[in-house]
């Protein structure tokens, strides 16, 4: 397996950040899920990522639906507000957060219980609204917390430990959020924390919806032998669709690799991704080659990651709604309740 | 109901024409017009300017469309009661009756009672199914024959030909039809002409063609000067604009869709700022289960958020609604009634959702609700609700239904909000440094069980919680722990106590000596006024009335009903549903308690009223005087009286009103 990420600057990991922050400032409650649980691993990728790009926790907000993915807000970022909504609904509450105030920092997480069967219609249209905000789906093929019945994104012929086969097809979180529009659509898998560290500052970095599909093993319902969405069987079928950079705007890009080796995209803040190719030169904004590569890396069997589609330029939510800049939350009286005169005409033309 | 087939000559049709001109009192503003149209044909219109008309003559009036669950085909009616002592309920018997629709024709004029008006296209040949009612035939076809060459347009203006006809017959001021012609179509030049046309032609031809008719009239008063028409979903809209709201989501449901469609077209006018950006945000969602989810959201934030239903929507709202409620989340959702369920009667009125609003979810739930009966209440309220919904950090209810929210009423003109709004109790980041970041997100701190919050992105370390259902003590700190748990549920109770000195307080009519007293809420006031005056005037029974106007209940109400001998609870339901929660509340004095029920999908009226009370009371001194009204099935849109059949009935105290 080639590398996932792709060294740029120094290295060297930070103690402090530009806010004079530690990582431990990032940290949450203790977790209480499984021993060597998946999305643990996501959530100090979470800590990680904010911590290094040096977000205030306090302009972060953070939702979730129901499971065990959706307990993770406790355990990371306990500085920011915090929200377990009901299960599959997450996208509704969000959108209301956001819509209330946009500057906040919007970073849901859910699993694929709460996003592909309750909670795929709100996740659809979560999708096609391209609200500002990170949502991850922490997906491991079962529903843990109701011990282990198999979710829609499991595998066709996977087996749960009491021997029961998954006759039906899996859907593909990613796919479907490239068919609907989304300007951001990647693919992590826990057992690789680099990578999963730098879509995430990409995803930070991105100005409008970022949807993240996480493989994130269950280690007690789905890590066994006939699982597909366990640790071992996801390593050997990562495939790669090429090494990640991230380039915060205050750093100087730095690349020594060939000419036309990688793409650099920019992002809404200045920052930039480079994306370097591997067996083929892949287009992050091309939709239809998104869903073509996604498409056959499933066909073979494989589990492709990366970040799939890429396209920083749409027009989000907030933006589409024409909102004033100021957080709605915190205008004054003065600005939303029109003025006397305004209720005279009103009250004249229905005279 | 007298029905009779014979073939009326063009004769008698004069003849009787020639008798109702010979009367010599004329009844003057007071009646009944009912328009019988196919919907989908443009008759709104006409009918809005009818309306119109007479309220610009100064005479009290009010506009009531029965509509199918249809765009295009089915029948619809259209009822406009002129009364010129300011009752503008609904009232059965029809005065004037225009049939257009020959899908209803025949049931319309057999519905009509003896002596009434009935204006009617000709081929429908009306005139043949009775004797005992004034035609008049109009050749609607032939007089839009040249109004339009454009077939479409043609169709429309045929209705416009019978608001004239009508003008022509009672009296209406052809000046007074230009200048609701004029605001129906917003002064655009080109319709106004083509409408005007068309009036003129039913004007001229009703003149020259019809015989003179003297019995019902309207003329000129001064009762309506300086009032406004509007629908009560509007008045909401316009309540909410200038209460503050700042996101509003919502799923389109009839009867409360023009709620928000109204908010819109209002907030584009009115509530974009000088750089022409939007100081607010309106989202329909996908479905009602994600517009209560984005209302709690946004009130979670700290935006001032509200969302407009009916019953399904309720339904779908229930479980986001009782985390809302144990989380204690703001929003604002407007329950515009109708009748249920989704493939029920989408477009007919009922008062039917009490009980699912008040407890609505699982669990110990219980909710705030405002009850407005009239347009002024729904702008009034939708401002309280507003402020109620920050001030106690819960979902707060509105009940309308469709007559308040989709007809149209006279109102006096809303008054601009003098105080400013209540955003309760909220920490800011100089708040919290000065409490040293000590704060308990759930704690009862001042007593009244209302606990302070903090909004994300409070610059503060020490601002965040997390937002869970019930599992949490008071410091937002998860806990499975007994006592937390029970702590919780205990002070929201306590919440909802506090609650009782917030919210409107009833309207109390209380008549020296009065033994009997009302309770009614929303719509049921036009004609509960209205028939305590027939009690009044026609028995000389004196009556006292208490209008709910909110939950939780006050402490008034234990004293009116102990303070009168017999209370009739009337509302539009089966079950009596507010009565069975009066009950509830009331204890020991519930045996007082006799329901008046009325659920047709049409509003009640007056006289149904009144004789329900007065069959019950005529039982007084019965061992068990328990009455339950069978009605005869129902006939189209329009009602003859009935004669009830009297059941004595064990177990309950009931009037059950149908239509028949």
């Amino acid at each position: 397996m080639a590398e996932s990420t792709l060294k740029i600057g120094s290295g060297e990991a930070i103690k402090e950040n530009k806010l004079g922050l530690k990582a431990t400032d990032y940290g949450g409650g203790k977790s209480t899920l499984c021993a060597a649980c998946g999305h643990d691993a996501v959530s100090n990728q979470i800590i990680r990522a904010f911590f290094e790009m040096s977000v205030k926790a306090e302009k972060v907000a953070k939702f979730s639906g129901i499971g065990c993915s959706s307990k993770t807000p406790a355990y990371f970022l306990s500085r920011s507000h915090g929200f377990n909504a009901v299960h599959g609904r997450m996208p509704a509450v969000a959108t209301g957060a956001i819509l209330a105030n946009h500057t906040l920092i919007g970073i849901g997480v859910s699993g694929d219980g709460d996003t592909a069967s309750i909670g795929l219609g709100q996740f659809m249209h979560l999708v096609r609204r391209n609200l500002p905000m990170i949502y991850i789906i922490e997906n491991n093929g079962v529903y843990g917390l109701t011990k282990g019945q198999f979710s829609a994104t499991a595998d066709e012929g996977s087996k749960l430990k009491t021997g029961v086969i998954n006759d039906l097809p899996p859907m593909d979180l990613c796919a479907l959020a490239v068919e609907l529009g989304c300007g951001f659509v990647a693919r992590g898998f826990a057992g690789d924390p680099k990578q999963m560290v730098n879509i995430l500052k990409a995803a930070i970095a991105h100005n409008g919806l970022s949807v993240i599909d996480v493989i994130s093993p269950c280690v007690t319902f789905n890590n066994h032998e006939g699982s597909t969405k366990g640790y071992t069987y996801s390593k050997e079928h990562d495939e790669l669709l090429h090494q990640i950079g991230f380039v915060p705007e205050y750093e100087p890009i730095e690349i020594d690799y060939e000419p036309g080796t990688a793409r650099v995209v920019e992002m809404h803040d200045g920052s930039k991704i480079v994306l370097k190719k591997l067996e083929e030169d892949y287009d992050p904004a091309d939709q239809v080659m998104a869903l073509q590569r996604l498409h056959r890396a499933t066909a073979n069997g494989q589990m492709l990651t990366g970040i799939v589609h890429l396209r920083p330029e749409k027009k989000n939510f907030m933006e589409m709604l024409n909102v004033v800049d100021e957080p709605l939350n915190t205008l004054p009286l003065e600005k939303t309740r029109p003025p006397k005169e305004a209720l005279e005409k009103i009250m004249r033309d229905l005279m | 109901m007298q029905i009779k087939e014979n073939n009326v000559s063009e004769t008698l049709m004069a003849d009787v024409a020639e008798e109702v001109d010979a009367r010599t009192e004329p009844i003057v503003n007071d009646l009944t017009i009912h328009v019988a149209t196919v919907n989908g044909s443009g008759s709104q219109s006409s009918n809005n300017v009818l309306m119109r008309s007479i309220f610009q003559m100064g005479v009290p009036v009010s506009g009531k469309n029965m509509f199918p669950s249809n765009i295009a085909g089915l029948p619809t009616w259209f009822t406009i009661r002129a009364n010129k002592h300011g009752w503008i309920g609904r009232k059965k018997e029809v005065d004037l009756m225009v049939c257009m629709n020959a899908q209803t024709a025949r049931e319309d004029v057999e519905a009509l009672q003896p002596g009434a008006l009935c204006i009617y296209d000709a081929p429908l040949n009306c005139k043949t199914m009775r004797n005992d009612v004034h035609f008049f035939e109009v050749p609607f076809a032939k007089l839009a024959a040249d109004l339009s060459e454009d077939s479409k347009l043609r169709k429309l203006l045929t209705n416009m030909v019978y608001v004239g006809i009508v003008a022509e017959l009672i009296g209406i001021e052809r000046d007074e039809i230009l200048a609701a012609i004029t605001k129906q179509f917003k002064g655009k030049q080109k319709a106004v002409a083509a409408n005007v046309a068309a009036i003129d032609k039913g004007l001229e031809w009703a003149k020259a063609n019809l015989p003179r008719q003297n019995k019902w009239r309207v003329e000129r008063m001064n009762a309506t000067q300086g009032k406004i028409i509007v629908d009560g979903n509007a008045a909401a809209a316009i309540g909410a604009m200038f209460g503050g709201v700042t996101v509003v989501t919502w799923y389109p449901i009839t009867p409360s869709s023009s709620l928000c469609e109204s908010l819109i077209e209002y907030m584009k006018q009115h509530r974009i700022d000088e750089n022409g950006k939007a100081t607010f945000a309106i989202v329909q969602a996908e479905d009602e289960l994600a517009a209560v989810g984005m209302v709690l959201g946004a009130g979670w934030a700290g935006a001032r958020s509200m969302t407009s239903t009916a019953g399904p929507g309720i339904s779908l709202m229930a479980e986001f609604v009782g985390l809302g409620y144990f989380a204690e989340l703001p929003g604002v959702i407007w329950d515009i009634q109708r009748v249920g369920p989704s493939t029920g009667l989408p477009t007919r009125t009922a008062q039917g959702d009490i009980n699912q609003v008040a407890f609505l979810s699982h669990g110990d739930t219980q909710h705030i609700t405002l009850i407005p009966n009239s347009v002024g209440e729904c702008y009034e309220f939708a401002q309280q609700a507003l402020d109620l919904a920050e001030e106690f950090q819960t979902p707060i209810f509105v009940l309308s239904d469709l007559d308040l929210g989709m007809n149209n009423w006279m109102s006096d003109p809303f008054e601009y909000p003098t105080k400013p709004i209540r955003r309760g109790k909220v920490l800011t980041a100089e708040q919290l440094t000065e409490l040293e970041g000590k704060w308990g997100r759930y704690a009862d701190v001042d007593g009244d069980g209302i606990p302070w919050r903090t909004l994300p992105g409070t610059d503060h370390p020490f601002a965040s919680y997390f937002t869970r259902g019930s599992g949490h003590d008071a410091m937002a700190r998860y806990s499975e722990r007994p006592a937390d748990y029970k702590a919780t549920v205990d002070r929201l109770q306590k919440k909802y106590e506090t609650a009782k000195l917030f919210v409107p307080r009833p309207v109390v009519d209380t008549r020296d000596g009065a033994k009997i007293g009302f309770i009614a809420f929303g719509t049921t006031h036009w004609s509960l006024e209205e028939a305590r005056d027939q009690l009044r005037r026609e028995k000389g029974v004196e009556t006292s009335y208490f209008r709910l106007r909110a939950l939780p209940f006050t402490d008034e109400l234990k004293e009116f009903v102990a303070t009168h001998d017999r209370v009739y609870v009337v509302e539009q339901n089966r079950d009596g549903q507010m009565a069975d929660l009066i009950r509830l509340e009331v204890g020991e004095d519930q045996r007082k308690l006799r329901k008046i029920l009325h659920y047709t999908g049409l509003p009640p009226d007056a006289r149904t009223i009144t004789d329900a009370v007065l069959q019950m009371e005529s039982t007084i001194g019965l061992a068990e005087p328990l009455l339950l009204v069978r009605a005869l099935p129902t006939l189209g849109g329009t009602a003859p009286a009935v004669i009830p059949t009297i059941v004595p009935q064990t177990g309950s105290r009931e009037v059950r009103a149908a239509e028949d």
